[in-house]
């Protein structure tokens, strides 16, 4: 059960950055691309021609700490792989590419905040 | 503005430098990193420095953080970074003016509730603040008293993160309670009067605590050489304000104030005991050095009890600081100097089974065991022992006594009377002491009598003493003439310098 909620308040985050997204001319590329070794949450391009690999984190309380902090080390670094992995089986090996972390807030009362860094690595 | 800066010292040995904390604040994931080659306790001040903001209902950036302490090729080690850290963090995170905190020193270490505790080498650190040209620094109030012993320097004592915040933005400022300067002298818990007997121990006792001679006393288990050895102290005259400063610094950054007050004027005492390594008695440590047991005699008493139990390693180690006054310490992280002037009392007894003395008749030990027990004190150190003094079993005659014997206070005051005679025949030369006459004064400006000469020459001929002893025997008898009033050491004086001196074939 509790499971299943995460996965909706994730899916949600995402969708809610995506809008995002739009608002600022970017282009969704795609979503939630998914090899062995993990999953790109948004795939986007810039007007300015760079593509952004986003992080959502999404949390309807600030009690397991701020959102950003879930991202370590690591996790920043399987994102580096999975990005250029990314790149290399779509053609575009070389291109100008960005990791973009964002992390949505859900409040009781159902509104939400966003916090978007961009070029975190 | 996410860039701020504010500064702390850093300890090598009793050196300080100045070190410039700078925090900087970057967009990016959280994250936090400590330049300038922290050790263990300095690495984990992020845990500490992070908790006590929390707590002090701050805000912690979730940013990428990067701290630099500066020159980043001084090893730093310790916690007394932790307050310069926070104050830095915060004000780079633009809850702090950044102009009121550029010139100010912080030390302290912060509990997680945002507490200020206390931190070792206050003093040393203010000083070298204070010779950089900082005019206010912060401390923690438990090192207050020790603080205020720096003059020249505006100390701010606090007890918490939020009170620092409170005066760093509103300018409000609890003022500490001063601490009246109060040097205390001779506290009067031991005293000579407590000896029964021993009449040749007190003497040599005395002579040691006139002239700074080294002393090795003898004697069966329950004759009272710890008793003798621990009330030395209390003859010597108090420590100058100046020598003082010198024994609360290297405690300072011993961190060992639960014996001592930093106010003390008391000549220190140390009695390591007989297992302790080469590196507590001289001192060392591969992150921070920290002073031995040497050090922490400086300007006082080394008393080692049971000498020829330690391993013969350990006494050997303070053959050279005996020499020089001073040790130095080379490690990795680089070379510190601490000083280390003491009058070394050692203690043994006669044999293993210790009942070696009057006729022996009681002693179980065989006559090899006997000789091969004092001669664990290796030659070159018994060279530099300047007496060597039975300390005989206390007999009934002085145990029914009921008058008690001389006085500390009364011993002293000769001591003193005797010292300044000596320091105003010194009152042209750099040392203070007989027992630091060096040897070519002693050739030329400071010979005994004509007589008392021919004599030393002679048992130098028959080599019952070496060239090192026999300047040893001309310091000693310099000492008993001043006692004794004589201007010049006669040839009874040189006689009893060399009688203490040989008082065992070892």
């Amino acid at each position: 059960m509790q499971r299943k909620s995460n996965n909706r308040t994730g899916a949600f985050g995402e969708e809610v950055v995506s809008q995002y997204l739009i608002q600022r001319n970017a282009q969704i590329i795609e979503r939630n691309w998914r090899i062995r070794e993990g999953e790109i949450d948004i795939i986007a391009l810039y007007p300015s021609g760079i593509f952004a690999f986003i992080e959502v984190k999404t949390r309807s309380s600030v009690a397991f700490g701020h959102p950003f902090e879930a991202i370590n080390a690591q996790k920043a670094h399987r994102m580096q792989r999975l990005a250029l992995g990314w790149l290399a089986t779509h053609g575009c090996f070389g291109c100008n590419y960005q990791i973009d972390v964002a992390g949505v807030l859900i409040a009781n009362d159902g509104s939400h905040t966003i916090e978007y860094r961009a070029g975190v690595l | 503005m996410s860039l701020a800066h504010t500064q702390s010292v850093a300890l090598m040995g009793l050196e300080g430098h100045v070190v410039t904390v700078e925090v900087d604040i970057a967009d990016g994931l959280p994250m936090y990193s400590l330049l300038g080659l922290p050790d263990a306790a300095l690495s984990e001040s992020r845990d500490r420095v992070r908790a006590a903001i929390v707590n002090c209902a701050e805000i912690w950036p979730n940013r990428k953080v990067t701290v630099s302490l500066s020159p980043a090729w001084l090893p730093k080690s310790g916690s007394s970074f932790d307050l310069a850290i926070c104050i830095a963090l915060l004000c780079a995170n633009e809850t702090i003016a950044s102009d009121a905190i550029a010139d100010v020193v912080f030390l302290g270490e912060l509990s997680l509730d945002g507490r200020i505790r206390s931190v070792r080498g206050v003093l040393p650190a203010l000083i070298a603040a204070h010779k950089a040209g900082v005019k206010t620094a912060v401390v923690p109030t438990a090192n207050y008293q020790e603080a205020q012993l720096m003059q020249g320097i505006e100390i701010i004592a606090m007890e918490h993160v939020k009170q620092v915040l409170r005066w760093l933005r509103n300018g409000e400022r609890e003022i500490a309670q001063e601490f009246e300067l109060d040097w205390q002298a001779h506290d009067g818990t031991l005293d000579f009067a407590d000896v029964a007997g021993q009449p040749q121990a007190r003497l040599a006792a005395e002579i040691a605590a006139t002239g700074g001679h080294h002393i090795l006393l003898i004697g069966p288990p329950g004759a009272g050489k710890t008793m003798i050895a621990e009330r030395i102290p209390t003859i010597l005259p108090a420590l100058s304000i100046l020598q003082a400063l010198e024994v609360t610094a290297v405690h300072s950054i011993a961190g060992s104030f639960a014996s001592r007050s930093p106010t003390s004027l008391m000549a220190p005492i140390v009695s390591p005991h007989h297992t302790t390594t080469r590196v507590a008695m001289v001192g060392g440590g591969a992150h921070a050095i920290k002073p031995g047991a040497g050090s922490l005699a400086h300007n006082g008493v080394l008393f080692i009890d049971e000498a020829p139990e330690c391993p013969s390693g350990v006494l050997d180690s303070l053959r050279q600081p005996l020499e020089a006054g001073t040790i130095t310490i080379a490690r990795s992280i680089g070379n510190v100097t601490f000083p280390a002037q003491f009058l070394l009392v050692l203690a043994a007894n006669p044999c293993p089974c210790g009942k070696f003395t009057g006729r022996g008749r009681n002693c179980t030990c065989t006559s090899q065991q006997v000789r091969r027990y004092l001669g664990r004190l290796s030659g070159p150190l018994m060279d530099r022992i300047d007496m060597r003094v039975h300390v005989d079993p206390v007999g009934r005659v002085d145990m029914a006594r009921t008058d008690l014997g001389e006085s500390s206070a009364d011993i002293r005051q000769r001591v003193i009377a005797a010292r300044a005679l000596a320091a105003e025949r010194f009152s042209e030369c750099a040392w203070k002491l007989n027992s630091q006459i060096p040897s070519r004064a002693l050739r030329t400006l400071f010979q005994p009598q004509r007589n008392a000469m021919n004599f030393l020459h002679d048992e130098l001929d028959k080599e019952h003493i070496t060239a090192r002893g026999l300047h040893k025997i001309i310091r000693v008898s310099w000492t008993l003439a001043d006692i004794a009033g004589h201007s010049v050491p006669t040839l009874e004086d040189v006689e009893q310098a060399h009688l203490l001196r040989g008082g065992i074939e070892l």
